[in-house]
């Protein structure tokens, strides 16, 4: 399969770079798959599972916000943050999963709270499910 | 000879003594904390400057030219973002950038943003306009703060509450030299592409991508722009250290001289009078 070049940059360094086979992100309209020769393209990045085909290999990670870029032929994934599945830090994940569920239970949480928490737990829901397809 | 008591240099040069061992202390941490932030400086430059060079493109394209964020308009009110550091001895680190801070607030009516608790009192006693209520300490912002002090920018600009946001910070530009810079974030300066415009695809819309990309790429540069002054801070605060370390070991040196000097003089002294007296 043709291969196209695919660099992944995150605030805390560079993620990946190098030749790719395909790549799938979710995008804020749903999921957008890459394959070599795309045309120019931006698209703002929601949260969820990134798949990177590489050498024929599929390797998983949670990508969270940022944007996908496309600019003749190069492929930059530009986002906030971004985790390979074996990187993850499970117990971490659940551990904020329960502490944002306890923030919604309760009933007397201020608007921000809920929002904060509800993004906290969309978050460590796809980092918990992307590790788990390792 | 009037001498100096021998006591009381003994006393200076034990005080510089420890005032020697706590600079040299300082210094040390300074050196270890810069390491941690050169690290975290080369990890963020690409994404900052992958982020910068996304965000020319689709505005060199001229495909964004109806998004509020391009839309030139009269300058009424500026908010700045300045960054310094959270405490002192740190040579002019801090001095530099608030006075670089004061001359580009020159004749504008601003309202500030400061991170790092050294910008928010110098902000608070100058009785300028400041955007917090809390203090945001420069070491304790993370990159989600970056990313949410952002939207709020973000969010004020659309509003129309401010025209201008700038942020100043200190560029680490190496070990020895660091200078204060400022950077305008909105409104983003197009520059005019001679290439043309190239064809770009938007997912949902090109004014919803800038609408979606210009929080995440101010986020990035605040975060670009703290990690550079995070270093640059430590890198200032190990030179003055080192500077004061050598001062104090200068003064230690001199002060043994006349202490020699001192106890010679009175054993001098003594023998003089002994002989006299016999």
């Amino acid at each position: 399969m043709k291969a196209f070049p695919l660099k992944i940059v995150t605030p805390d360094g560079i993620r990946f770079d190098g030749m790719a086979e395909e790549l799938i992100v979710r995008a804020t309209t749903g999921d957008m798959g890459f394959l070599a020769g795309h045309t120019n393209c931006v698209a703002p990045l929601g949260m969820g599972r990134a798949t990177i085909v590489v050498d024929g290999e599929r390797r998983y990670g949670a990508c969270i916000g940022g944007m996908v870029s496309v600019m003749n032929g190069n492929v930059t994934l530009v986002p906030t943050t971004f985790e390979w599945a074996q990187d993850i830090d499970v117990a971490r994940a659940e551990a904020s999963k329960e502490r944002a569920q306890a923030v919604l239970d309760n009933k007397n949480a201020s608007e921000t709270d809920i929002l904060l928490a509800k993004a906290k737990l969309r978050r460590a829901l796809v980092r918990t499910a992307v590790a788990k397809t390792k | 000879m009037a001498t100096v008591s021998t006591k009381e240099i003994k006393n200076r040069i034990r005080s510089m003594e420890s005032t020697k061992q706590i600079t040299r202390a300082m210094e040390m941490v300074a050196s270890s904390k810069l390491r941690h932030a050169q690290t975290k400086v080369s990890e963020a430059r690409p994404y900052f400057e992958i982020l910068l060079q996304t965000i020319r493109d689709i505005v060199s394209t001229g495909n964004g030219d109806d998004s509020a964020y391009l839309i030139p308009r009269q300058v009424k009110r500026t908010a700045f973002v300045v960054i310094a550091g959270d405490r002192g001895l740190a040579g002019g680190y801090n001095s530099n950038l608030l006075k670089c801070a004061m001359e580009q607030m020159k004749g504008k009516d601003a309202i500030v943003l400061p991170i790092g608790k050294k910008a928010a009192d110098f902000f608070r006693t100058r009785t300028i306009p400041v955007l917090t209520e809390e203090d945001n300490m420069a070491a304790e912002v993370s990159v989600g703060d970056c990313f949410s002090i952002a939207k709020q920018l973000c969010n004020a600009y659309l509003r129309e509450e401010i025209d201008e946001i700038i942020v100043i910070y200190t560029d680490f530009v190496s070990v020895l030299s660091q200078v204060p810079k400022t950077l305008r974030l909105l409104p983003f300066e197009a520059e005019a592409d001679a290439a043309g415009k190239a064809e770009i695809e938007y997912e949902s819309g090109c004014d919803a991508v800038l609408q979606a990309i210009i929080p995440e790429y101010l986020g990035g540069v605040l975060y670009g722009a703290l990690c550079e002054s995070r270093a640059a801070e430590q890198a200032a605060r190990r030179t003055a250290m080192n500077a004061a370390t050598q001062n104090a070991e200068e003064m230690i040196a001199d002060l043994s001289l006349k202490f020699n000097q001192a106890r010679q003089a009175a054993i001098t002294q003594e023998i003089t009078e002994i002989v006299a007296g016999s």
